[in-house]
Order: structure tokens, then sequence, then C-alpha cells
């Protein structure tokens, strides 16, 4: 056993087994750290596949920022972990069924419709390969546009993210920088002429 | 000279919109003003037009296509000869006379532009249908008079009896127009084209063409013919199509005048007249028509003799002498129906009117039995009653007398089948003609008067409206027979606007049995050879009789009705076809009504179909939304099953 | 050398976990999420392991795009998720039945 193999086989178990802690797992930190965990393995098969590039990008896109907003939203809730555990192993039996079934009939499509033996592995890449430049070159060329539009969602998923969060507070007191400068002595005073009087007290104390 | 055809119907088409939609605009005056001037206008046209005609400038001219649907077009065009000039001159003459005398005879009535509206748009229809050079525009015509004369006769729309009578006068006129849109869908399947001209060329081709029929099989031209006749049958009111033209007199009277006497009702005759190259070439045709055509000018004439209305009394005569043109057109003599069309025309028209006249004096009471001795308050009306009565009693030399004797004459020479009962019918109908005419002069202008006392010291003469046109309507009533009469039998007149066959060309016949060949030498020997044969005695003892019941014994109607009671039960009936017509034909259709509306649509369609279908949508929908349980992860599921079956697809394969 | 249907094996197993999740986790909104997420990684696994038998880039390139989406989805979803949490003081999966018919 190469090993090639031998990682290959080590990263997939850590992989199986991140993934299904982090379904069924009762503690939804642990579970976040586990899928972290569960990205970092399929990185490494990833590499086994020579596609070193989405491998980094996985591990800083994923681990880096989108795990990390999931425990920052997992630690801002205030959750109710016990009642969100309740009645989990009513659907055990019913999903693990499915899930057999699921990987079976892959299996059998695999192995038979499909041929999955067919293909054989291709000649490993030299030294001198470079997985980031052609995947570069494809994407700077052929499919400039939809990087174009790929770099479009994001932004409307910034922009969405915030107008959906975002929210006034009916309480809160701001103020206009541009409203207090232009503000004149008319606004804030107001003379009133009055006739002086009397203090009111010196005469009513005798009644 | 094609804008001057067009311009003919249009001008009155045009003065109609004004008088319709800006009546209010330009009052009560210039409603009348404005469409007396557009048929004045195509009066004047139309005299042009004749003229042209007659110096021999027929045209058949298309003016406008405005549709091609399977190969067929829909075009308005005019075929303009003879036959269509005559007709047109007749139509806007007795119009224009009309128009006049509405402006007396409506004066108090609050609908008064919208009466000229109407009358005008009617001229604009009938001109439309005599001017066609083809069928469709015929048909359109044709159902344009129909619903003016609808309109016209529930004019007064208050009354519960003018609208029963409109109804009835549409649906009767329904049952023939279906007949005679079958006509038109049977030449445009024979021939394959709506065009006069076409059909026409083509007709003599097609005789030998049979079509099988649940009654054997059938020449098509019979069935052509005979369903064109029951489009005439209904718009001319021949019996059994008859019951709505004596109601339709609840419509005003210059109204009775224009459509129910003069014109609209002859366009059937007109039609059978223009329809005369398909129509000769069906012997069966010929001789249902003739048959038809004399029991109406009997029967109906037998029904006037019984009616106190004096506007019923010109409806019956008015039927009866229909019957008299169409009798003439079964025996082939299409000229001399024409003739008697425009004859008939004039007189008919001067003595509705004159009974318009009547009326107005007797503040609209039509009741002849509270009338009389009119003679010497209202000369005018008498005098061109008196000139109606003759010229409808045939008493030469008025119009009546030539056109009418030669029908009789016509009828004597035809060997159609059915010739000899129509021949008898039409003589005996010369006597009822001639006694019930005068016995509604008689009972108007001679004896005592019996109007209400009251209403006495207001009897005077009619404004000079009213009594204008009647003047005018005299003069053709009087001279229009003997001027005409030579060129109509020499054939000269209506030339080749009319196809007879050499076998059936009884007004040559006719023509050639006279002793005077041309002009006023014809004219003398046809009164000549009409005072000593049976319809000139026949006339002038009703006449007499008329007098001797009516003004020298009047108690001897009374008594006669006693006596045969029977008889007079079944003339003041109408013989039932008013009573079998309501109790089994309406009535029966008012109850398959109300059965299809409660079990068809209320049932099956509103309550099974509409309504079930939404039941059932929602109560198979109350089922089914128990599946939306609103939980994201059963959806997720469903998909997840979807997913696997999509693989088990695969796993297959 | 391994061979391709051991990747898609991987891949498999790796969804179906995934759907499991999606089962199991009825009370937690943000482990379903985190299950989606899981799900996107099995597909971008097999995607992975075709370009390279294939010898297609193109193949990584598509993850490349998946990756772009599914990080625009997570925040999105997350941000929805706080909007509901702050609506409805839950993320209960079983409180969120507002659909039903």
């Amino acid at each position: 056993m190469s090993i090639l193999q031998l990682s290959f086989y080590a990263f997939s178990v850590v992989l199986v087994f991140a993934a299904t802690m982090v379904v069924t797992i009762r503690n939804p930190v642990k579970s976040a750290l586990f899928l972290v965990l569960a990205f970092f393995s399929a990185a490494c098969i990833w590499i086994t596949l020579q596609a070193e590039f989405l491998a980094i990008v996985l591990v800083l896109v994923y681990v880096g920022a989108v795990m990390v907003l999931f425990l920052f939203v997992v630690m801002m809730l205030d959750i109710d972990l016990a009642r969100l555990q309740a009645g989990f192993t009513r659907y055990l039996p019913l999903g693990s069924l499915v899930a057999v079934l699921l990987v079976i009939e892959i299996a059998l499509v695999l192995y038979g419709s499909f041929g999955a033996d067919k293909f054989h592995n291709p000649p490993l890449q030299g030294a001198q390969y470079s997985n980031s430049k052609a995947l570069g070159v494809q994407l700077y060329t052929q499919y400039v546009y939809a990087f174009e539009i790929a770099a479009f969602i994001l932004l409307v998923a910034i922009i969405a993210a915030i107008a959906l969060t975002m929210r006034k507070r009916p309480d809160t007191k701001h103020n206009t920088p541009g409203e207090q400068v232009q503000v004149r002595r008319a606004d804030r005073l107001r003379i009133v002429p009055m006739k002086p009087e009397k203090p009111a007290g010196s005469e009513g104390a005798e009644s | 000279m094609n804008s001057t055809y067009l311009a003919i119907p249009l001008v009155c088409l045009a003065a109609s919109i004004v008088a319709g939609l800006f009546g209010k605009v330009i009052g009560r005056r210039g409603a009348h003003t404005i469409t007396i001037a557009g048929v004045a206008v195509a009066l004047a046209l139309s005299v042009w037009v004749y003229a042209d005609v007659r110096s021999g400038n027929t045209a058949n001219v298309t003016v406008y296509t405005w549709g091609i649907s399977g190969g067929i077009p829909f075009q308005i065009g005019f075929l303009i000869d003879q036959l269509s000039a005559t007709m047109m001159v007749i139509v806007t003459f007795v119009s224009l006379m009309v128009h006049v005398y509405t402006i007396g005879y409506m004066a108090e009535d609050p609908g008064y532009q919208r009466f000229f509206c109407y009358i005008s748009l009617f001229t604009f229809s009938m001109l439309m249908l005599v001017m066609s050079n083809n069928f469709l525009q015929l048909f359109f015509g044709w159902e344009a008079v129909g619903l003016m004369s609808y309109l016209l006769i529930g004019f007064w729309f208050e009354r519960e009896t003018a609208i029963f009578a409109n109804m009835k006068a549409f649906l009767v006129n329904r049952i023939g127009d279906f007949g005679f849109l079958l006509g038109i869908a049977a030449v445009l399947y024979l021939f394959g084209s709506l065009d006069y001209t076409a059909v026409f060329n083509s007709a003599e081709s097609a005789r030998d063409a049979t079509v099988m029929s649940p009654f054997g099989e059938w020449h098509w031209l019979t069935v052509i013919c005979l369903l064109l006749f029951v489009g005439a049958m209904g718009k001319s009111a021949q019996v059994p199509l008859h019951v709505w033209l004596p109601d339709s007199m609840e419509g005003p009277t210059p109204i009775s005048a224009l459509i129910h006497a003069a014109t609209m009702v002859t366009a059937g005759i007109f039609m059978v007249a223009r329809m005369s190259p398909i129509f000769e070439f069906s012997e069966t045709a010929l001789s249902v028509v003739l048959i038809i055509g004399a029991t109406t000018a009997i029967f109906m004439a037998l029904v006037g003799l019984v009616q106190n209305d004096i506007k019923r009394v010109v409806a019956y005569s008015t039927l009866s002498q229909l019957g008299y043109m169409t009798a003439a057109l079964g025996a082939s003599a299409y000229e001399i129906a024409i003739f008697h069309l425009g004859t008939h025309a004039f007189f008919k028209a001067l003595l509705f009117l004159a009974a318009g006249s009547v009326i107005i004096s007797l503040h609209h009471e039509q009741d002849m039995r509270k009338m009389g001795g009119l003679r010497t308050i209202m000369p005018v009306t008498y005098l061109t009653c008196l000139i109606g009565s003759l010229a409808l009693a045939g008493i030469p030399p008025f119009a009546g007398f030539f056109s009418k004797d030669a029908i009789i004459e016509a009828i004597r020479h035809s060997e159609a089948v059915g010739a000899h009962y129509a021949y008898y019918a039409v003589l005996a109908g010369v006597f009822v003609t001639a006694f019930y005419s005068f016995r509604l002069l008689f009972m108007t202008f001679h004896g005592k008067n019996h109007s209400k006392r009251s209403l006495k010291r207001h009897l005077q003469e009619s404004p000079g409206v009213v009594t204008t046109p009647l003047v005018c309507l005299a003069v053709p009533s009087v001279i229009a027979g003997f001027w005409f009469f030579g060129a109509v039998l020499n054939g000269e007149f209506f030339g080749s606007s009319i196809f007879v066959l050499d076998q059936h060309d009884v007004t040559r016949e006719l023509a050639a049995g006279y002793q005077g060949k041309t002009g006023i030498d014809l004219v003398f020997s046809a009164i000549l050879h009409g005072v000593v044969t049976p319809p000139f005695w026949l006339a002038v003892t009703g006449i007499f009789l008329a007098w001797y019941c009516y003004c020298k014994n009047t108690e001897l109607p009374g008594k006669i009705a006693r006596t045969f009671l029977p008889l007079y039960r079944i003339l003041d009936n109408k013989y039932g076809f008013d009573i079998l017509y309501q109790s089994v034909f309406a009535r029966a259709t008012v109850l398959l009504g109300r059965g299809l509306y409660k079990n068809a649509d209320a049932g099956l369609i509103d309550g099974f179909l509409i309504n079930g279908t939404a039941n059932g949508i929602a109560a198979f929908s109350t089922i089914l939304r128990q599946v939306q349980t609103g939980f994201t992860y059963h959806y997720a599921f469903a998909m997840i099953i979807g997913l696997f079956m999509l693989i088990l697809f695969f796993v297959w394969l | 050398m391994i061979p391709l249907s051991h990747y898609l094996v991987l891949g498999a197993v790796l969804f179906a976990i995934s759907v499991v999740g999606i089962f199991l986790n009825r009370k937690n909104v943000v482990i379903l999420l985190m299950s989606i997420e899981l799900l996107l990684l099995a597909v971008n696994l097999n995607f992975v392991a075709f370009s390279h038998f294939l010898q297609d880039i193109s193949g990584q390139i598509f993850v490349f795009f998946i990756l772009t989406v599914a990080a625009a989805e997570a925040a999105i979803g997350l941000a929805i998720l706080i909007v509901l949490f702050r609506s409805r003081r839950t993320i209960n999966v079983d409180d969120l039945d507002s659909l039903k018919g």
C-alpha cells in the first residue's frame, strides 16, 4: 500500500467519522467544529487528486470564513439545547434506512450500469505542473463572464445578509450632523417680550 | 356612376346617423330637415339613375370587398338594371312622402328624432337590399329591414301590445329568415358563388342536379327556390307566416304605410322577381308560389271583411294584395307582379296615410264604428281615399285596375299546376276586395257621425304636411297604371333584368291577346277588354253591395253575421292561426326553454359541470392539503424519495 | 493506485450521512444548514474526482463556482436564521409550519 493510498483511506475514515459526528452530536458548537474537521479531511483528499488550489481554497474560505460565521451565529443565538435534542432517536431508524438504501443504490449504479471500473488512473503530473495556473488560465479566459457573475453573486449575498439582519431600534437616539451644523438661532431660541412683574409670592403670602 | 350609386343609400344612412345620434343637438326641426333632405337627394339621384337605365345603361359594379373566406369574396356591389332602378324610385318616393307626412302625424310625439332616424335607416336598408348584386348584401338588407321593422312596430315601447306585436313580427320573420339563409347556403353550395350574375348564368346548367332528402330525391333548384321562398313568405307575409303583419299596426301609421304596405313587405316579391332565372327552372317551386299566393289573396281578403279597426282593414287588404303579387310570380308573370307592386305601393301608402289622417283628426280613434260622415269635414282626405279605394278595387282607369287585371289574366293563361284554383281564388278576391275597401270608405266617410260629442266639435281637416303627401300619392295612384302598362306588357320596361322561359311567358301571351299593340292603343284595348270580363263586374258588384249594406240598409251586415255565426267566428278569429301558434308553437317553445333552463342549464351545466367541478376540486383539495404539513423536512423527504426513484431508474438501466 | 469508484463511494457515503442529518435534526436549523454544506461537499468531491480522472480542469472550475454559491448561500441562510430567531425566539424546525395548507 503506497503512501498515497494510505493517506486516502486514513482521511476518508476521518471524513466519514467527522461527518457522522456533525449530524449526530447534540451541541451545535461541537458539530460546527466537527464540520471543520470534515472540511480539512476533504481538502486533504482533494490533494491526493492533485487539486491543490481548491484544497487550499476550501480550507481558507470554508474553515476560515464560513465555519467561523457558523460559530458566531451559534454562539450569538440563545438556544435551549436540551429542548432541541428531544425526539432525536425517533427518526434515527428511518433516516438510517434511507441512507443505507441510498448508498446501496448508488453503489449498484456505480458498479452496474455506470461502470466506474472503465476509468483508469491517469498518469500523475510532474513537479513543474501548477494546478493554480491551469485553473487560472481557464477561469480568466473561457469562464471569465461566469467568474464576474460569481463575484456579483457574492456582492449580492453581502448586501442581502446585511439588509436582512440590520434593524433599527425604536428607542435608540441618533443625531444627524448635517442638520446640526445648519441649525440657526431662531430654531432653538425664542425671545418673548413681556412686562416686568412682581414676584407672585409677595402679595399672596398674606391671603 | 359608381359614386352616384353609392351615394343613394349612404345619404340616407348619414341623415339617419345625424338624426339619431345628434337628435338632441339639432332639435326636431333639424332632425326632419336633414332626413327629408337626405331622402329627397336619394329620390332625385334614383330618378336620374332610372332615366339612365331606361336609356340603356345598366351596371353591375362591385364597390368594396370586405372579406374573403374560403375563396368566397364578400362584397358590397350594385346591380343597377330596370328592376332595381324601378324599386329604388318606388322606395325613395314613398319614403319621402312618409317623411313629410310624419312631420304632421308625429308632431306631439316625444320620440320624434328617433322616429326620423329609424325611417331613414329603413330607407337605407331597403335600398341596400334592392341595389345589391350578391346574395350576402341581399341578406344584409333583408335582416336590416327586419330589424327596422322590429324597432318601428315597437316604437311606442311603453305599450304592452306594441311590444308583443314587435316580438311576434321578429319571431315570425326569423322563421322565414332561417329558410332564406338556408337557401343562400344552398346557392353557395351548389354554385360556389354568391354573385347574382355568376349564379344566374350557371342556373340552367344546374337544372338537372338533384339532392337526396328525407322525402326522396329533389332537384337542387327546387330546394333552393323553396327555401328562398320561405324567406319571402316571412317578409311578404304569405300564409302561414302572415300573422305578424296585422299586429304590426301597433306601430305609428306612417310606418304602416312605409313598411307594411309599400316597401318592406314587397322585399319578398322583389327577391323572387330578382331570382327569376332560378325560379324559372323549377316548376314545383313556381306552383307552390302560385298556390300560396292565391290562398293568401282570397283568405286574407275575407278576414278583412269583418275587421272594425280601420288600420287592420287596410292591413288585411295589404296581405291580400301581396297574395296577388305572389300568385303572379308563381304564374311567371314577374313583370306584372312588380308592376302591381309599384301601383300598390302608391295606392296602399295613400290609403294608409288617409287612414292616418282620419286617425289624427279623431284623436287616435281607430274603430270604424265610431266614425262616419267625415266626407264633408275632411274633403281632401275623402277624395284621396276614394281614389285609393277605386284603385284598390280595380276600377279603370285607376292604377290598380291595370296591374290587377293583368295578374288575373296572366294566371288564366298560366299552365302551371294549381293555376285553375289560383284563377278562381283571385277572381273571388276581386269581389271581396272591392267590398271591404268600400266598406271602409262608407263606414268612415258616409252615413252618420258616431264619434263622441266632445270630439265632434274639434273635427277638422288635417294640416298641410299630412294632405300634401296624400295628394302626391293620389296622382300616381291614378296615372301609374296606364302610364306604364304598355311598356310593362311589351317587356321593354324590365328589359333583360327578368328572365322568363318561353313556354312560361304569359306576359307576352297576354300582350298578344289585346287588340292594340303599343302605347295608348294597348291601354284602351285593355280597358275595353276589362269592362267585358268578370273581374270588373265583380268589383262593381262588390262596391254596390258595400253601398247597400253600409249606406242603405245598415241593419243587414249584423243580420248576416248572426245568421252565419260560425263562419263569422272563424273569420273573426282569423282562421285560428294566432291561437294555434300561440298555444302550440309558442307555448311548446316556452316549455322547452323552461325545461332546458331548469334541467340543462341550471342542473347540468351550472350544477354539475361548473359548480360540480369546483366542488370536486375543493373536496379533492381537502384531502390533498393534509399532505401539505408546512414542515420543511417533509418536503425534503419527498424530494429524497424522488431522488431515490431517479437513481432506481439508473439501476435498471 | 486508488480507483475512481472509491472516491465516488466516499462521496455517496458522505451524501447519505448528510441526508440522515437532515432527517435527524428536527430541532435545529443550524445543523440543517451544516448538513447542506456537507451535501455540497460530497458533490464537490465527485466533481474533483472526475476532473482528475478525465484529465479535464473544467470540473474544478465548477467546484470553484459551487464554493462561491455555497458561501453566499451560507451567509444568506444564516442571516435568515437570525431574523427568524428574532421574530420567533426559536430555531426549532417543528415550530416553523406557517406553510401549512
